[in-house]
């Protein structure tokens, strides 16, 4: 399963997933650089991300947990997610994410 | 030979003599006092929060954690309490609020740790326990804002809000919907000129009656809010006049304001200690595992901060650090003492210090 990642300077990588892991994961071993300070704990904000082309609609709607915490999140648009939260599946193979701005 | 406590004491120039100088009061610099104090050494803390625990309790307070030894399920901020707790007998001294600023090795091999705060501390041993480092406030991605930061009081860019009065008859723009942000509405909005908060949703984390407080007094014409986002800042830096704010649909206005108040909680940015002339690889300071000390004799880096093969980032780990570094800063800070390995079950000398016997 793929994803694929715009980092901060516009450059698209091509990941492979791992089923049952967070994005934020695969960007973070990937190398890309996300903070994800609170280590995948909805917690912190720091691994936002915006979901592209069609995708965000495609995911399980995020959990009230994750909506609260995006407002801690700068630049949030509407297809804005915390990337800890998006678990890597078969349904997601192919998702185009970009890192949003620090 | 029971090394003698050296006292904490003025030094010349209001300068704080200490055996050891730790930054960073989180779980791993707080345990650093506990094992240092069993060999007798005094311990001054800095942290750039207002209180201890660090990422325990300013990120996951409440978020229950499962792997400490002996600690089933514990928060973040139990964790912290049960910690400041164990080394209470050892009357470390906090400097809180305070962001270590820069490190020199004075003559005499000792060192001098200055804070932003003005704090001089004069340690044989520092001990970076620092995490990922210093929590700062998140700055909104918009071109140019650092330039209306620390414009005076009430007029640009501000992180918090330190003296109300100071905005007293201002045009104010807040933006987030935290408790921070919602807070400052309500309690900005009798003396403001003007209140508008943006947020990016008609939603907010805030607390329930904060979000009734704050839409009463936008009933009530007192403060107007805007799903919206500030895309730009006008005017010369230091003197804003005023943001661009845009919607979701793209449409963009311009808004008059004196200020601009961003409220989206912390953020964790290495800050000063990549000036302190210790070696550092990808912002972490590499460290040997016998002693946990960096390149530069006598400062110790444990916990997140530092690096080695095998590195594991878990709190348990900088429990270990701490024990072995503490060993290791014991024979800088007392050259000519004899150090005894005891244990606190057996020894009497040891449950004395801890105030059990």
């Amino acid at each position: 399963m793929k994803i694929h990642a715009v980092d901060r300077q516009g450059k698209e990588h091509t990941l492979e997933g791992r089923d049952g892991w967070s994005v934020m994961e695969i960007l973070r071993d990937g190398g890309l650089d996300i903070a994800a300070e609170c280590g995948g704990a909805c917690a912190c904000a720091t691994c936002h991300v915006y979901i592209n082309d069609g995708w965000f609609e495609k995911l399980p709607t995020p959990s009230e947990a994750e909506i609260d915490m995006l407002d801690m999140a700068l630049a949030v648009e509407p297809n804005s997610r915390l990337s800890c939260q998006v678990i890597c599946s078969d349904a997601t193979d192919g998702i185009k994410v970009t890192v949003a701005p620090e | 030979m029971t090394a003698a406590p050296i006292e904490t004491r003025p030094a010349e120039g209001g300068a704080i003599e200490t055996d050891v100088a730790i930054i960073g009061a989180g779980p791993i610099g707080l345990f650093a006092v506990f094992e240092l104090g069993l060999l007798d050494l005094k311990c001054h803390l800095i942290d750039i929060l207002d209180r201890p625990g660090g990422q325990c309790t300013e990120l996951y307070p409440e978020k229950p954690i499962y792997d400490i030894p002996g600690l089933p399920i514990v928060t973040g901020q139990e964790l912290t309490n049960k910690l400041m707790e164990q080394i209470k007998p050892f009357n470390a001294q906090f400097h809180f609020s305070e962001m270590a600023t820069s490190l020199e090795k004075q003559a005499d091999g000792r060192w001098k740790l200055k804070t932003d705060a003005g704090t001089e501390l004069i340690s044989h041993v520092v001990v970076v326990a620092a995490g990922a480092g210093s929590f700062q406030p998140k700055r909104p991605p918009v071109p140019g804002i650092e330039t209306f930061e620390n414009a005076g009081d009430g007029i640009g860019v501000h992180y918090a809000v330190r003296k109300m009065e100071t905005f007293r008859g201002k045009n104010i723009l807040i933006a987030g919907g935290g408790d921070s942000a919602l807070d400052w509405v309500i309690n900005l909005a009798p003396l403001a000129k003007s209140v508008t908060l943006v947020h990016h949703r008609d939603g907010f984390r805030a607390a329930a009656h904060s979000v009734n407080q704050m839409r009463e007094l936008e009933k009530e014409g007192k403060v107007k809010f805007y799903v919206a986002s500030v895309k730009a800042i006008h005017g010369e830096p230091g003197k804003m006049t005023g943001v661009t704010l845009a919607g979701h649909d793209k449409s963009e206005w311009h808004h008059e304001t004196d200020t601009f108040l961003p409220f989206f909680g912390l953020t964790i940015k290495l800050g000063p200690i990549a000036e302190f002339g210790i070696n550092l690889n990808e912002n972490l300071i590499p460290v040997d595992t016998a002693r946990f000390e960096s390149q530069t004799p006598g400062i110790f880096a444990i916990g997140d901060i530092n690096s080695y093969t095998g590195k594991l980032k878990l709190i348990l780990s900088g429990f270990h650090e701490a024990a072995l570094m503490a060993q290791a800063a014991f024979h800088i800070a007392r050259p000519n003492e004899k150090l005894r390995f005891q244990y606190t079950t057996s020894s009497s000398n040891l449950q004395k210090k801890l105030g059990v016997s």
